[in-house]
């Protein structure tokens, strides 16, 4: 599906076997084309794993992770600013359940002036909306391209 | 020493090859007149029933190979009609097509005859209770050691494989004396006993196993050996055969290969040159007397060395060394065959892996382990695990059903495979015997 919406973020996701030494070597790609890293994760089933980031440049993170043979795919996702104190999950994730909006996964960082929930749900649009709606903040895809 | 049959098994050696020239002359007359398959093939090869004039004369004849039964599936090149047949039994074949074996009376009977002249040779009859832990059903080994065990006047406890502990009790229960079943199982058995507090050695009646169905080593029989306090005996045989057949006896100088049933030859497996007694090659096999599906130098793939000489137990017959190898690259796991290609077919035909794979066989505890690790192809690879997740069982079920063992998935990075030029190394075999 295409999200014409600003709010929708790509990320990148990286499949990965389950043995020492794979994630160095993704770090160490983005690293060499100077790519930031804002926020990533690591989802692990038996034998292998998903590497899931945030970079400021996705294409290019892309390109050279997948000429270096890695198995790479964007997966669109949402960032939503919380306070960074007590209550502030809890305020994203009442106003996705309250509009049955699901959340496939998610992981979380902790910026400069906010933590940042990122979450890849079923209904983007619906998402954005509602937490528009309800004060909420979104990270603008310009931040990560 | 307990014999089954004297006279055919110490008949003199002169007189056993009048016998198998004459057996083997009736079967290509027969064949080149009644089978379109045998008879195409020996045109084929420029050989005609007159030429065999002696038994060495089999070596003009053309061989056979799994393939030509997979190339006839199911039963092409069967010589008895339909109404004639009382059995199938069917393993699989090197591809995607499993091979089926028919059998008439008859040749059960001589399959039969066979093992009890084996389980004779190797101490066993009337008294004992013997312990068929084979897989009964498409695989031969069960039911065959069943009838075999049986003809012999022992008694079954016709266990198949599977729930080990109750294995052990029955074991204890009924007071059994012999056992038949892989190497590997007796092993795995050895050690379930222990857990459960049972010393196979002291707090049970075994004093022989009749172990197959799988490559095993003079190691292996000396460690079974030394921890269960029995005798071991290496036996053999193949479903294109019949199934188990042939067995060590006591003097554990060789299996036995029974000549009255069938003709054993080594050749040199590139050329397909016979190779003298004594010299190692692959082992081929005419069966004499076979009628739904007679084999005509069939070649096993198997490697050993023959043995003319009469044994010190009287019995005359040829005898075969241990299986030392494979011409092919035939896997044996938990005592199924296992052929890479038919590893490969399956994977063609799941778009989401690539072609690429490598195949890990180890050992855990006693048992064999499979694994296939396989590249995710990209247009396949999405963010979501439960997605790989799927992936990795369908490949899982697809390979269990194609081989009828368990294997273990692993989906690696695309490229990550090594790439092969000529031909492919994707065995890595980390079995020690």
């Amino acid at each position: 599906m295409e999200y014409k919406s600003e709010y929708v973020i790509k990320q990148i996701s990286v499949f990965s076997e389950n043995r020492p030494g794979r994630l160095a070597a993704i770090a160490e790609a983005l690293r060499e084309k100077n790519i930031n890293i804002f926020a990533f994760s690591i989802a692990e089933a038996n034998g292998f794993g998903v590497v899931r980031a945030l970079v400021n440049n996705p294409e290019q993170a892309h390109e050279t992770l997948t000429e270096m043979g890695f198995m790479v795919s964007f997966t669109d996702v949402i960032a939503v600013k919380m306070r960074d104190e007590p209550g502030g999950l809890y305020e994203t994730a009442r106003i996705l359940g309250d509009a049955g909006v699901n959340i496939e996964y998610s992981y979380a960082y902790s910026g400069k002036d906010a933590a940042v929930l990122v979450l890849r749900v079923d209904q983007a649009e619906e998402a954005i909306e509602q937490i528009i709606k309800h004060g909420g903040n979104l990270l603008s895809r310009s931040l990560f391209s | 020493m307990k014999t089954w049959d004297p006279r055919i098994e110490q008949m003199p050696q002169e007189e056993l090859k009048k016998l198998q020239y004459r057996l083997l002359k009736t079967l290509v007359y027969r064949l080149y007149s009644f089978s379109a398959f045998y008879h195409d093939r020996m045109k084929e090869e420029g050989v005609h029933p007159d030429d065999i004039r002696s038994l060495e004369d089999a070596r003009k004849l053309p061989f056979m190979t799994k393939s030509d039964l997979r190339d006839n599936y199911p039963d092409r090149i069967f010589t008895a009609s339909k109404d004639e047949l009382v059995r199938y039994h069917v393993s699989s074949g090197t591809t995607g097509k499993p091979t089926v074996v028919g059998y008439t009376s008859h040749d059960l009977e001589l399959w039969t005859t066979s093992l009890a002249r084996s389980l004779t040779a190797c101490g066993l009859g009337r008294g004992d209770v013997i312990q068929v832990s084979y897989g009964y059903g498409l695989f031969t080994g069960g039911l065959g050691m069943h009838y075999g065990a049986e003809r012999i006047g022992a008694t079954v406890v016709p266990t198949s494989v599977g729930n080990t502990e109750r294995q052990i009790e029955l074991m204890q229960d009924l007071g059994v004396t012999a056992i038949a079943c892989t190497p590997s199982y007796l092993i795995h058995m050895g050690e379930v006993a222990a857990k459960m507090g049972v010393s196979i050695k002291d707090d049970t009646s075994l004093r022989v196993g009749i172990l197959g169905a799988e490559p095993w080593s003079e190691q292996m029989r000396d460690r079974i050996s030394d921890q269960l306090g029995i005798r071991a005996y290496d036996i053999y045989g193949t479903s294109e055969l019949s199934g188990p057949m042939f067995c060590e006896c006591t003097e554990q100088q060789g299996i036995h290969i029974w000549g009255d049933i069938a003709f054993t030859e080594i050749v040199d497996p590139d050329t397909g040159e016979s190779l003298d007694a004594g010299e190692k090659g692959e082992l081929v096999f005419t069966i004499l007397q076979k009628e739904a599906l007679p084999m005509i130098r069939y070649r096993t793939g198997d490697i050993t060395s023959l043995k003319e000489e009469t044994c010190a137990c009287g019995r005359t017959h040829p005898r075969i060394g241990r299986i030392q190898g494979r011409v092919d690259d035939m896997l044996i796991i938990r005592g199924i065959n296992v052929f890479p290609s038919q590893i490969e077919h399956a994977l063609l035909t799941i778009p989401e892996v690539g072609q690429h794979f490598q195949i890990v066989v180890d050992r855990k505890g006693a048992l064999d382990t499979l694994l296939v690790r396989v590249e995710v192809s990209r247009d396949a690879f999405s963010d979501k695990i439960t997605d790989l997740m799927g992936i990795k069982e369908t490949v899982a079920h697809r390979l269990k059903n194609t081989l009828n063992v368990n294997v273990g998935v692993e989906l690696v990075e695309p490229g990550s495979l090594p790439r092969f030029e000529g031909k492919a190394k994707r065995v890595v075999d980390r079995r020690v015997l």
